[in-house]
């Protein structure tokens, strides 16, 4: 059945000896926008870096549909990592994200130059194409790692707490895309941490704290019952939650 | 082929310098610009070891032998930081000091009657190259040092045009890299395994040290004068291939060392590039800093005019409220009337139309919102 | 035969000198690889290679002060020129050390060739720079390395809470007021002034090593930055003493490079079986710790129970 996106058996992974994520089974299905949500250092980072491939877990793994390839997975990270003094503009950095369709020694060609071109446009940062990006704010370069992702023309998106500390704009821009994905039959899942969100930008939603407390679509599984248990009655009440 | 003797050098130089800058610019990008000299102090111990294996001191395997160090080093050093009880830093200067003694300890027990020169093997000396002659079948064709210099040349220029955006990603982006299956720890392998060759190659003309100064000053440079990757390795290349001519002539001018002498115009480069490059110098620095401060003083004075009351106060009275020196004022408003946006009314200032317009426009920019508008002075008879 | 050799009074004379060498720079250690300067080490050596020559050829005299005194001119000239550069450009730390390091050891070449025109110069004096040669340290030499040791010591001790808060939170020692640009570069300068003390006994390359090696095995052990930098200073001296006996009694085996095998040995076995973050305790944690996650998690067991 290929019908789900990613799905995740048995997962357990640990820093040495000290679990993160415990047990976990969960089947992704494809074409949503899904919502990994819990309290802070509840495994949501370390899920979709096992999900990525990044870390190797203790038990269980990740599988993805037969057939699927290294870039049909697309990746926004949280941005710290990079090297932000490197040489490069917003395009080029857009660009990168076609390097896994080039093979080993191919080089850029045109046809990947208008389409990173044109992923900037729907961020909205074709004007700062030519721009060093150390020169540009958090929210901007957060998009330009967006159009990076799309660039990649993949059919899964993961996306580590895209909307944090951003700008409108670039809130309003991640939200229109998140849409245009869906409207695309794409899966994006984003790990997310503000609650009050959640219904209105996704469909689906795991719950984790260490432990998958739930998952399932948003309209019935993200309930104050279970936001209780995720959180262990840390949370305020919720206004919107069904 | 019948060169002069000096013509050969400076071949030598400008070539080495080139092929020098090439890897070097990515220890330079990724941070890891001691590794040059790590690598460069580990080829002592590999011309050891193979010497001790081949018992010749003119075997080629010695360079191989010295590359392979190399990159042992570098494998160490990752181990070393891999474990997370070292960092990064501490690693390169925790192992190469350990391969560089072990090398000295054979030399003086077990080589000492063999010539092996260490001063040569740190300094290197150029004006000996073209006494190191390539013979193929008995015909002389030039100093070795060409040829290498050349080699050096042609292997860095073809892997870093073929890798180029294997290598650009996974300095850029690691994470990105391994999503899109170009494995990191394999294009690290192979830089460092380029950087240990060239370094071999190079320290024979111009010694370990100066190996270093040709790997990292040249990039660096360049990384203050260009914010493009490819335009990058372009002048790091031309740099690099300058500073070897220069410093030859400078050298040979005043009859002193070469590779000392190729060092220093290295250094001058990049001082000159620190000091004056147009975006990224010193001085272009703080000339945009001044600017800025200027800028700054001339609109917050203008929106303060178009905020408070009818808009329009002395010098004095300006320097009270926004309490800066009447100087100050004095020099921001002359500009602002030099710009249009202000003019004097009995002695006092007041904003002209274009100034007002000035302020909606700044406003809107500023704060993002353009329908956000404090309210105008209401007293407002047309200006200017 | 140990006793012939420790009562003899060259070796007692070396043997001081490269235990106070040890215990110095595994000090002044301690506190640049924690903050991430472990090679500013390696880069003075060769800074203040242009020192030492400027200074015969300023002064004819090849007095160790003298020449010492040289070395540590150009090797604070060169430290305040990476910090110059480190905070005025992008150019990062690495680069500026590497720059100003083979720079100036190139501008000491040319010097070097210039004083080669001079009558009376000796170019032994070169060799002995890069490699050390513990084995003539002479009296004075250790008389001079103790007074300068001795000072070091106390202006750390004596500015023990600035250097602290400087190497593990200098954005809150900013913030406290504290100007963390005037003790980051007074650190550097006694940093300076060690790695000269120590360059005529060890060498260039070997200096590094104990800038850096002493530090990295006491890392290991400790918790606490005084504890980390007595360690330090410990391993360096004991490498010192240990590494000086060694090459005295076996033949054909030079002091510094000795020194720099004794210390280096040292940390690895640190590295393995210090207690809990070492390499054997960390490998026999791990297999346990996993094997009993998966028993549990076999078990239907939670996390934590």
């Amino acid at each position: 059945m290929t019908d789900f996106a990613v799905r995740v058996q048995d997962l357990t992974v640990a820093y040495d000896a000290q679990p993160v994520l415990w047990d976990i089974d969960l089947e992704i299905p494809r074409s949503s926008l899904v919502a990994i949500v819990g309290p802070n250092g509840a495994g949501k980072s370390t899920l979709l870096k096992a999900m990525l491939g990044l870390l190797k877990p203790v038990t269980g793994g990740v599988t993805f549909p037969a057939g699927l390839s290294k870039h049909d997975i697309g990746y926004i990270p949280q941005s710290e990592h990079v090297d932000w003094d490197f040489p490069t503009t917003a395009l080029d950095v857009v660009l990168m994200g076609r390097y896994g369709h080039l093979g080993l020694v191919r080089r850029p060609k045109k046809a990947d130059r208008a389409l990173a071109l044109s992923c900037l446009e729907k961020v909205g940062m074709a004007d700062y194409r030519s721009r060093q990006i150390a020169g540009l704010s958090g929210g901007q370069q957060q998009r330009v790692f967006l159009a990076r992702a799309l660039c990649q023309e993949a059919n899964i998106y993961f996306m580590d707490e895209p909307f944090k500390g951003v700008d409108t704009v670039t809130e309003k821009a991640i939200v229109a895309l998140l849409q245009e994905l869906k409207a695309a039959g794409k899966t994006v899942i984003v790990v997310h941490h503000d609650l009050q969100t959640v219904p209105d930008y996704f469909d689906w939603v795991a719950l984790i704290n260490m432990q998958l407390v739930d998952a399932g679509p948003v309209s019935e599984v993200f309930h104050d019952k279970n936001l209780s248990r995720t959180y262990r009655g840390t949370m305020p009440p919720l206004k919107g939650a069904v | 082929m019948d060169m002069a003797p000096s013509t050969e050098i400076q071949i030598i130089a400008v070539l080495i310098g080139a092929a020098c800058a090439l890897p070097g610019a990515f220890l330079v990008l990724r941070r890891m610009s001691m590794m040059s000299d790590a690598i460069t102090h580990t080829i002592l111990l590999g011309i050891v070891l193979a010497f001790f294996v081949t018992g010749d001191l003119s075997s080629p395997l010695l360079i191989a032998g010295a590359a392979v160090i190399g990159v042992l080093a570098v494998w160490l050093t990752e181990l070393l930081r891999r474990s997370r009880l070292v960092a990064e830093d501490a690693a390169i200067g925790t192992v190469f000091p350990l391969l560089f003694s072990i090398a000295i300890i054979l030399i003086s027990r077990y080589a000492g009657s063999a010539h092996l020169d260490t001063d040569s093997v740190l300094l290197g000396e150029l004006a000996f190259a073209p006494f190191h002659r390539l013979t193929i079948f008995g015909v002389d064709i030039g100093a070795r040092g060409i040829y290498v210099g050349a080699a050096l040349l042609l292997l860095n220029v073809v892997v870093i045009v073929l890798f180029f955006k294997e290598l650009k990603v996974s300095t850029f982006d690691p994470v990105l890299a391994a999503i899109l299956g170009i494995s990191p720890t394999i294009v690290y392998y192979g830089l460092m395994t380029l950087v240990s060759v060239t370094a071999v190659g190079a320290f024979e003309s111009v010694g370990s040290v100066l190996v270093v100064a040709f790997m990292i000053a040249p990039p660096a440079s360049a990384y203050l004068l260009t914010d493009d990757l490819k335009k990058l390795f372009w002048i790091s290349a031309g740099i690099g291939a300058a500073t070897g001519l220069v410093g030859y002539q400078l050298a040979s001018l005043w009859d002193v060392s070469i590779a000392g002498m190729m060092a220093l115009v290295a250094g001058a480069v990049f001082l000159l590039a620190f000091a004056f490059a147009p975006r990224r110098g010193l001085i272009s620095g703080s000339l945009m800093r001044r600017r800025r401060r200027r800028d700054f003083a001339a609109y917050t004075l203008i929106l303060h005019l178009y905020t408070h009351g009818d808009g329009i106060f002395s010098g004095t009275e300006l320097a009270q409220q926004l309490r800066w020196d009447l100087s100050l004022i004095d020099r921001v408003c002359r500009s602002l009337i030099k710009a249009e946006s202000l003019t004097t009314l009995d002695g006092r200032y007041a904003l002209t139309n274009a100034g007002i317009l000035r302020c909606h426009e700044l406003i809107e920019t500023l704060f993002a919102s353009p329908r956000h508008q404090p309210a105008a002075p209401t007293n407002s008879p047309s200006r200017g | 035969m140990l006793r012939t050799l420790l009562t003899d009074y060259t070796f007692q004379t070396v043997s001081l000198g490269a235990a106070l060498l040890g215990l110095v720079s595994g000090v002044l250690g301690s506190f640049a690889v924690l903050r991430r300067q472990s090679l500013l080490g390696d880069g003075v050596s060769h800074a203040a290679l242009p020192g030492v020559v400027s200074a015969f050829l300023l002064t004819g005299s090849k007095n160790t002060e003298i020449l010492l005194a040289g070395a540590l001119a150009t090797g604070l000239l060169g430290t305040l020129l990476i910090t110059a550069i480190t905070r005025r450009s992008r150019v990062k730390f690495d680069s500026a050390l590497a720059i100003v390091m083979s720079v100036f050891f190139g501008g000491g070449l040319v010097l070097l060739t210039l004083s080669q025109r001079i009558p009376d110069a000796n170019q032994a004096g070169l060799s002995r720079f890069i490699y050390g040669q513990a084995s003539a340290l002479l009296q004075r030499d250790v008389i001079l390395m103790v007074i300068c040791g001795a000072l070091l010591l106390s202006v750390i001790l004596l500015f023990w809470k600035e250097f602290k808060l400087l190497c593990f939170d200098p954005q809150y020692a900013a913030a406290l007021g504290r100007s963390t640009g005037f003790w980051s570069l007074l650190l550097s300068f006694l940093t300076v002034l060690a790695i000269i003390i120590g360059l005529q006994t060890a060498g260039v390359v070997l200096m590094s090593a104990m800038l850096i090696t002493p530090a990295v095995a006491a890392r290991q052990w400790c918790t606490h930055l005084w504890s980390m930098v007595t360690l330090s200073a410990v391993f360096g001296a004991a490498s010192g003493v240990i590494g000086t006996a060694a090459s005295s009694l076996i033949p054909q085996l030079p002091t510094g490079p000795t020194i720099v095998i004794c210390v280096s040995a040292i940390a690895l076995v640190s590295l393995f079986i210090a207690p809990g973050r070492g390499i054997l305790a960390r490998a026999l944690n791990r297999s346990r710790g996993r094997a009993r996650l998966v028993m549990e998690r076999r078990d239907g067991h939670g996390p934590f129970n």
